[in-house]
C-alpha cells in the first residue's frame, strides 16, 4: 500500500512540473490553490468546493490539488468575516457561495458586512427552486395549492430544509405574492434541517406541500413518492426534467434559482481576479463539467466576471426588498 | 433468494486485493481516530475523504474505504473510555460509566476484550438488519412525524435521571444546563439569534465536538493540574493494573442477553434519523441498568455496564446507513459526511439507489461485513497494545490530550473561536467535576436539546397552536406512558429497592458503605 501511495505521490508531483508548462502564458497561477467551504463537510457549498477543485485538477487547469477547507459559522458569516479582515489579499483564495449568501447579506445577517466587501469571480450552474407534494394529495397545480392558501391559510403547512426567511422560504412567499395571497405573512412556513428531512415529512402526512431545490427533489420524483407541481424557472428543462409545468406557465410568475458560485477576497490582485475568473469560465464550457451538472441536477448558468457581480449585486437587492415587504427585515 | 444473490454479488465486488486492502486501512486508521480523543468517526470520515479523491478511486472502493474508517471509528472510541475515562468520540462516553471502573479495578484488558467483542455482536446484527430490512425500514421512519420525535425525546429526558449519577437533583441540573447550552444559536423557527450577544461566530450554535472535547478531555488535564506533583495523582495512576486479556466465557455468557437486547435498541436508534449512535449507547445502556442493575453494580464497573453501549453504539452505526442509503436522509452526523461523498461520486441516494447501483449498495454492504471481522481480528490481539496507553505517565499523556484537543477540534472548524469555546467547556467541566455534577447529562441536553425543541414547535405550529397534537398519535401515545413510567417508577420503587438493598447488605453484614 505504502509503496503503491509513493508512486502515485511522484506521479502526482511529476504532474505539477509539467503543468505550468502546459498551461497558456499566465499573469498568474496560483501556489497553494485553496477553496473555503464556509460549512461542515457534507453540504451543499462543501460540495462546491470539492467537486469544482477535483474538476479543475482533472482539466488540468490548476498546477495543484485544490485544497478544501471547511470553516464553519454563522451561515457562511465566520468565512465572509475571515475573507474580509483577516485574509483580504490572498491571491490564492476562493470561497463557494450560493443563493444563501446573498439572501443572508441582504437581510445584514453578516453583521458589519457587505457584498462589496469582496470579488464575485462566477458561478458554476443553478438549481432551480420547485414547489412539490406528496404523489397521493388531492392538489395538481400551482394555482390550486395557491387556492388553498387563500382560503385558510392555517390548512396548508409547507416545509423547507431552510431557516424561516432563508431561500426556501422566500421562494415559496415569491410564489404567494405572484398569486395574490394577500398578507404572504400568513403562509405556514416550518423549518426543516434538510430537504431531505422535509420531504420525509411530505411523506409521513405532516406537512401539506414542500418547497426546495430541484437537486433535493429528484431522488424522491423518480420513486414516484412525491409530485413536482411548479418549477420556479424561466422555461421548462430540457431533458429528463422536462416533464415538470413552470410556475410562469401556470400563470404564476416566480422565479427562484439557487445559485453556486464563487466569491474571492476583495483585496485579491486583478491579475488572480481575471485568472479565476477564466478557469471557472473554461470548467463551465467543459463536457465534463456538463456531466457533472447532469448528474447533480444543475441547471445552466453561465456568469462570470463583472456580470455574475451584477447579478448578485440585483438578487441581493431584490431579496432586501422582499425581505423588508414580509417582516423579516425591518 | 434475490437477497443472497445480491449478496453474492456485493461479496464479488468487495473481495478484490484493492478493496480488501482499503478496508483493511480504514478499519486501522478508523480505530485510531475513534481512539483519540476529539477525533470522532465524523471528522475521521472527512479527514479521509481528499484521500479517496486524491487515490482517484471510484465510488464503491471510496465508499468502501470511508465506512472502514467510520465502522473502525465506533470499535475504536471505547479505548480511550475505558483507559482514560475520556470518550474517544461521542458515542463511547456511555462506555466510560462502567469502562473505567473496570480498569481501575485492574480489569482493563477484559473490558477492552470485552468490547470489543460487544462491538462485534452489534455491529454485525445491525448490518443484517441492514440487509433484511432497509427497504422496508423506510416506512417506520415515516411513522415518526415531528410530535412523536418531541416524545421520544421527552422519553430520553424522562429515563436520564439515574443514568450516571445517584444524586437524581445533579442529574437534572446537568440536563437543564446542557438544554440551556442548546438554545444559543439562531433559532431556526424565527430566524432570531438567541444568547449569541452579536457574536457571529455563535450563530450556529454550540458545535456539540467542542463542547465534548472541553468537558471531558481539557476539564481531566484541568484536574491533573490541579493535583501536579501531589502523592494522590502519583499513587493513583501507576497502580492500574491492566489484568487478563482474554475473558472468560462465563463472562462473556453473562453478556449475551444484554447484547441481545441492545442490538435491537441500538439498530432502531439509528435507523430514525437525527438520531444516531450516540442515543443508541445512551439508550441501551440506560434500558440494561433499569433491566439489570438489581445489585446497583452499574457504574462500578459492571461487565454488561460495558457491553450494552458498545453493542449498541456499534448497531445504531449500522442502522445509521439505512435512511441515509435508502432516504437520503442522514440517520447521525457521520452519515452526513458519507451522504456527501455519494453525492460528490455522482451517485444520488435515495429509494433508487437500491435498483439504479446495486453494484455500490452490495458491495458497500459486503464491505462491511469483511471489515467488521478484521475489526474484530484486529482489535483482540491489539488489546495488549492499546493497554500500553496506560503505562504512559501522565505528564506526557496529559501534554498530548490537550495537544490533540485543540488541533482536532482547530481542524474540524479552523476557528480560533472555537478553541476559546473548548477552554471554556473544559473550566466549567473542571468545575462540575468539583461539585460532583455528572457531565454525560451535559452534553446530551446540548445533542438533544435543539431537536426536541425544534420538533416540539413544528408539531405545534402544524397544528397551529393545539397543544393536543403531541398526544394525537397512539404511537405518541404508547412513547409518553413509557417516559411517564421510567420518570415515575425510580422515585415511587427506588426508595424501596434502596431500604431492602441496605437491608441485604446488613444481613450480608456489607462492608461497604
Amino acid at each position: 500500500m505504502q509503496i503503491s501511495t509513493i508512486r502515485r505521490g511522484l506521479v502526482a508531483a511529476a504532474f505539477v512540473v509539467c503543468a505550468p508548462l502546459a498551461a497558456s502564458a499566465q499573469d498568474f497561477t496560483p501556489e497553494n490553490p485553496e477553496c473555503i467551504a464556509p460549512a461542515n463537510p457534507g453540504g451543499g457549498w462543501d460540495f462546491t468546493c470539492r467537486q469544482v477543485g477535483k474538476s479543475l485538477q482533472d482539466l488540468g487547469l490548476i498546477p495543484s490539488t485544490m485544497q478544501v477547507v471547511n470553516l464553519s459559522g454563522g451561515g457562511g458569516g465566520v468565512a465572509f468575516a475571515e475573507v474580509v479582515n483577516k485574509r483580504n489579499d490572498d491571491d490564492d483564495l476562493i470561497v463557494a457561495a450560493s443563493s444563501a449568501t446573498a439572501t443572508r447579506l441582504a437581510q445584514n445577517a453578516f453583521p458589519g458586512n457587505t457584498m462589496d466587501q469582496v470579488r464575485w469571480i462566477g458561478a458554476v450552474g443553478a438549481d432551480y427552486g420547485v414547489i412539490a407534494v406528496a404523489d397521493d394529495s388531492e392538489i395538481q397545480t400551482l394555482p390550486e395549492l395557491m387556492d388553498a392558501i387563500k382560503e385558510d391559510p392555517t390548512s396548508v403547512s409547507i416545509g423547507g430544509g431552510s431557516a424561516v426567511g432563508g431561500w426556501d422560504h422566500l421562494k415559496v412567499l415569491i410564489a404567494a405574492q405572484e398569486a395574490g395571497v394577500e398578507d404572504v405573512r400568513n403562509v405556514k412556513y416550518i423549518a426543516f434541517a434538510g430537504g431531505g428531512e422535509a420531504v420525509t415529512q411530505l411523506l409521513a402526512g405532516s406537512l401539506q406541500a414542500f418547497t426546495g431545490d430541484l437537486s433535493e427533489a429528484r431522488g424522491f420524483v423518480e420513486s414516484g413518492d412525491i409530485r413536482v407541481i411548479a418549477l420556479l424557472a424561466p422555461e421548462r428543462l430540457e431533458g429528463e426534467f422536462s416533464g415538470f409545468a413552470t410556475a410562469r406557465e401556470q400563470g404564476i410568475d416566480a422565479i427562484g434559482a439557487n445559485w453556486r458560485g464563487f466569491y474571492g477576497p476583495g483585496n485579491m490582485s486583478d491579475a488572480a481576479y481575471d485568472y479565476w475568473v477564466e478557469q471557472i469560465d473554461t470548467l463551465y464550457d467543459s463536457p465534463e463539467w456538463k456531466a457533472v451538472m447532469e448528474a447533480n441536477g444543475l441547471a445552466p448558468l453561465d456568469l462570470q466576471g463583472e456580470e455574475f457581480e451584477q447579478f448578485v449585486a440585483e438578487s441581493v437587492q431584490n431579496i432586501e426588498e422582499l425581505s423588508r415587504e414580509i417582516g423579516i427585515l425591518q | 433468494m434475490e437477497l443472497m444473490s445480491n449478496l453474492a454479488d456485493g461479496f464479488a465486488v468487495a473481495l478484490t486485493w484493492q478493496n480488501l486492502a482499503l478496508a483493511l486501512m480504514g478499519c486501522f486508521l478508523g480505530t485510531i481516530m475513534g481512539a483519540l480523543p476529539g477525533l470522532g468517526p465524523s471528522n475521521g470520515v472527512a479527514i479521509l475523504i481528499p484521500l479517496a479523491f486524491t487515490l482517484g478511486l471510484g465510488a464503491t472502493p471510496s465508499l468502501i474505504l470511508l465506512t472502514s474508517v467510520y465502522y473502525g471509528a465506533m470499535y475504536g472510541g471505547r479505548i480511550s473510555s475505558i483507559l482514560l475515562n475520556i470518550p474517544g468520540d461521542e458515542p463511547a462516553m456511555m462506555t466510560c460509566l462502567d469502562g473505567y471502573p473496570m480498569a481501575q479495578q485492574g480489569r482493563a484488558g477484559e473490558a477492552l476484550a470485552l468490547s470489543g467483542i460487544a462491538s462485534f455482536v452489534g455491529a454485525f446484527f445491525a448490518t443484517w438488519g441492514l440487509v433484511l430490512l432497509a427497504p422496508q425500514l423506510v416506512k417506520v421512519a415515516l411513522l415518526f412525524g415531528p410530535a412523536e420525535y418531541f416524545a421520544l425525546f421527552a422519553l430520553a429526558f424522562a429515563t436520564l435521571g439515574g443514568i450516571s449519577s445517584t444524586n437524581q437533583a445533579k442529574s437534572a441540573f446537568a440536563a437543564a444546563l446542557g438544554l440551556g447550552l442548546a438554545m444559543i444559536g439562531v433559532d431556526t423557527q424565527t430566524g432570531v439569534p438567541r444568547f449569541t450577544f452579536g457574536e457571529v461566530h455563535l450563530y450556529d450554535g454550540i458545535d456539540f465536538l467542542v463542547a465534548i472535547v472541553g468537558l471531558f478531555a481539557l476539564s481531566e488535564v484541568f484536574i491533573f493540574l490541579e493535583h501536579r506533583g501531589t502523592d494522590q495523582d502519583i499513587s493513583t495512576k501507576p497502580k492500574m493494573v491492566i489484568g487478563r486479556i482474554v475473558p472468560t466465557w462465563s463472562l462473556i455468557r453473562s453478556c449475551i442477553p444484554t447484547m441481545g437486547r441492545t442490538t435491537v435498541l441500538g439498530f432502531v436508534a439509528g435507523v430514525l434519523p437525527g438520531a444516531g449512535a450516540s442515543l443508541g449507547s445512551f439508550i441501551s445502556y440506560s434500558m440494561e441498568k433499569r433491566l439489570v442493575d438489581r445489585k446497583g453494580t452499574f457504574g462500578k464497573g459492571d461487565p454488561r455496564g460495558v457491553a450494552a453501549p458498545e453493542t449498541g453504539n456499534n448497531a445504531a452505526a449500522g442502522g445509521a446507513l439505512v435512511p441515509m442509503l435508502a432516504l437520503g436522509v442522514p440517520g447521525s452526523g457521520t452519515t452526513a459526511v458519507l451522504l456527501a461523498v455519494l453525492l460528490a461520486l455522482n451517485i444520488t441516494p435515495g429509494p433508487l439507489l437500491f435498483t439504479q447501483n446495486p453494484d455500490v449498495v452490495w458491495g458497500l454492504i459486503a464491505a462491511l461485513f469483511i471489515g467488521n471481522v478484521m475489526l474484530l481480528a484486529m482489535n483482540i490481539p491489539m488489546v495488549g497494545l492499546f493497554t500500553r496507553v496506560l503505562l504512559v505517565p501522565p505528564r506526557i499523556l496529559m501534554p498530548i490530550v490537550a495537544m490533540i484537543s485543540f488541533v482536532g477540534i482547530y481542524g474540524i472548524s479552523g476557528s480560533s473561536f472555537d478553541l476559546m469555546v473548548m477552554v471554556g467547556f473544559g473550566v466549567m467541566g473542571w468545575v462540575l467535576r468539583k461539585l460532583d455534577v455528572p457531565l454525560v447529562p451535559v452534553i446530551l441536553g446540548t445533542l438533544l436539546g435543539n431537536e426536541m425543541e425544534v420538533n416540539f414547535r413544528r408539531a405545534v405550529n402544524i397544528a397551529n397552536g393545539d397543544y393536543s397534537v403531541l398526544i394525537s398519535s397512539p404511537l405518541t401515545i404508547l412513547l409518553w406512558t413509557i417516559a411517564v413510567i421510567g420518570f415515575v417508577l425510580p422515585i415511587l420503587v427506588g426508595g424501596l429497592i434502596r431500604r431492602r438493598m441496605r437491608m441485604a447488605r446488613d444481613a450480608e453484614g456489607g462492608v461497604r458503605d
